[in-house]
């Protein structure tokens, strides 16, 4: 952040439009620099236009039938075609952007919030609850996301709430070991010092000195989180296990209409995997390229 | 070394207590109405009464003393009987456990012969056509999901050649010709998942190494690049290759579950996944269990492998 960095140190008082001129150079020197990345962050930014316009853009109802149109193949009125109850694919699709976006973005930022804090507490303070902490971070992540995942939904069940929230604690504790890195190093800066022999409390150099120099990362975070928690959600509701039917996800539509039917109407397997793949891919490398770009230490790194 | 093991082993402790304290902890949870739900869906009321679901729950004691009791019988391997077959839980889970790791190793085999070629070929020769293309391979990889490809696999070769995967499990021990012809679609849609991170791992390890002084010596020698990249660069770029392959532990047992769903591979993840529809929280601690305590096991594998590799690890 060359550009940023002389700026950074008044940045509190600058008026707003400074602020803009900021994020829109960033965004430039992005398309410049990582162009591939600058198409993955647009391509992710259509499929949550298309989730937030679903209930606009959608020609047809979300559950409405039409036994008469069945398994029907892509064609004009119905685009992705229509599965074993009549119902338009298309729709379907957009309303299962609207959720895995939904869940998607909720998930991500609990995720992001409990990393922080918990990164925070054990980075910062160091010592003995380090050691804690660290010791249930290990013991966390040494069992498997997707079984943890569906051990917890056998105790809480399926559901929006519940899958945001499994999904948030679950990326949360493992994220918090990338936040503590950060922290560490941020702590041993000379400034933070200074504070400290100041007398500045833990509260103000927390808040001035340590949060805004993880944002990079936090950021970068935020978004590679994303990716990983629509994918989770789609492996749950595929196994059944996520958000239950009809609500129309990506995964669900895959094994419920998808499995049964796919022999007479395989195009039905085709619509959800590719959005799947392609919002992951989009955020993936759009995650990548603000990494390069935001967080110095990985630079170079690649 | 042996100073080092023992290290290891003692680093082992407060993160097996903590595991068991979140296996534990989960069970807890378990809302008293999903014992009355358990109880309605398993018909289970006519061989169980209430109590004596608490009792194989472990829930008629306090906290404490269930958690000794808990980790005692785990200890010496009796992890209860599942509320649906009645049979222990410990049998059921040693005879599918084999069955997953037989999967998991076939798809560790698939990714590691996938990703280092791949990953080497991508970094002597840097920002070349080849290495854009099996970068971008690798980004798509972990983007698609491994259930997709799965279901493409089970419908599309069926519609256009008539041709689908075999669905029925043979023990390997009785024909290993259609046990593998079973087990190695869903490995190698595995395998390939995983094989991306291995093989970006694998490019960033070998740049790095190849920049190396001792890289630079080796050719002014005039040894062939061959040479140089096979036997100086590799044998360093690769050790902490090694140790990814054994953080993916967990990436292969949860890509298993689903894997073995779709194709139907009697293993521990079917097991877990019945378990769970069924609501036989015994069986879903056990796989818990197991699945958390196995993952730290192969990751004390791999540490120690990495001491034998590397003897600068042997010595900190």
């Amino acid at each position: 952040m060359t550009d940023a960095a002389i700026p950074a140190a008044g940045a509190a008082g600058l008026p707003r439009s400074v602020h803009d001129n900021r994020f829109l150079a960033f965004n430039r020197r992005l398309i410049r620099e990582k162009p591939l990345g600058a198409v993955g962050g647009a391509v992710f930014l259509l499929f949550l236009l298309a989730g937030a316009l679903a209930d606009v853009i959608a020609p047809f109802g979300l559950n409405e039938t039409d036994m008469l149109r069945r398994l029907e193949a892509p064609n004009l009125a119905h685009w992705f075609g229509t599965d074993h109850l009549g119902r338009d694919v298309f729709s379907r699709i957009l309303m299962g952007a609207q959720l895995s976006m939904i869940v998607g973005l909720a998930a991500a930022g609990l995720a992001t919030v409990v990393s922080i804090v918990l990164g925070v507490l054990s980075g910062y303070l160091g010592g003995r609850i380090d050691m804690l902490i660290q010791r249930f971070v290990d013991a966390w992540m040494t069992f498997p996301d997707l079984v943890l995942l569906i051990v917890v939904v056998s105790i809480v069940g399926p559901g929006v709430p519940q899958i945001v929230l499994i999904l948030g604690l679950l990326y949360g504790i493992a994220g918090s070991r990338i936040v503590r890195g950060a922290v560490i190093s941020v702590r041993e800066n000379m400034y933070t010092h200074a504070a400290q022999s100041m007398g500045a409390t833990t509260w103000h150099i927390l808040r001035r000195h340590i949060l805004p120099n993880i944002m990079p990362v936090v950021i970068v975070l935020f978004t590679t989180r994303i990716g990983a928690v629509i994918l989770a959600e789609a492996g749950l509701s595929f196994l059944g296990l996520g958000v239950p039917p009809p609500a129309p996800t990506w995964g669900g539509m895959l094994s419920d209409s998808g499995r049964s039917y796919l022999y007479l109407a395989p195009w039905l397997a085709l619509a959800p995997g590719l959005c799947l793949t392609a919002v992951v891919y989009a955020i993936n490398v759009y995650g990548d390229a603000l990494r390069d770009l935001l967080d110095p230490r990985m630079r170079g790194s690649r | 070394m042996r100073a080092f093991l023992i290290r290891r082993l003692l680093a082992l402790v407060p993160t097996l207590l903590f595991a068991s304290l979140i296996v534990f902890g989960a069970m807890r949870l378990i809302p008293g109405d999903v014992i009355d739900l358990m109880m309605a869906q398993n018909d289970v009321s006519t061989t169980h009464d209430r109590a004596a679901i608490e009792a194989a729950l472990g829930l008629d004691a306090p906290v404490h003393v269930q958690y000794v009791r808990w980790l005692g019988g785990a200890l010496t391997g009796d992890l209860g009987r599942s509320l649906w077959q009645n049979t222990p839980v410990a049998s059921q889970l040693a005879a599918t456990l084999p069955i997953t790791f037989e999967l998991g190793l076939l798809a560790l085999l698939v990714s590691i012969s996938v990703a280092l070629p791949i990953g080497i070929y991508s970094a002597i020769r840097q920002d070349t056509a080849g290495d854009y293309a099996a970068r971008s391979f690798s980004l798509i990889m972990l983007a698609v999901p491994s259930f997709w490809i799965g279901t493409l696999v089970m419908v599309f070769p069926s519609v256009w050649w008539r041709w689908s995967p075999p669905l029925e499990y043979t023990p390997f021990f009785t024909d290993p010709l259609t046990n593998l012809r079973h087990m190695l679609v869903p490995a190698i849609i595995l395998g390939l998942a995983i094989s991306a991170v291995t093989m970006r791992m694998t490019r960033t390890m070998m740049l790095e190494v190849m920049r190396q002084d001792y890289i630079r010596t080796a050719r002014a020698k005039g040894l062939s690049e061959r040479v140089v990249v096979l036997v100086h660069a590799l044998r360093n770029g690769l050790i902490p290759v090694v140790t990814l392959i054994g953080l993916q532990a967990p990436l292969l047992i949860g890509g298993a579950v689903i894997l073995e769903q779709i194709f139907v591979v009697p293993g521990m993840g079917l097991l877990l996944l019945e378990a769970v529809f069924q609501r036989d929280y015994p069986v879903i601690s056990g796989v818990f269990l197991v699945t958390g305590v196995g993952i730290l096991l192969i990751n004390l594998l791999v540490d120690l492998t990495y001491g034998w590799l590397d003897p600068r690890v042997r010595h900190r």
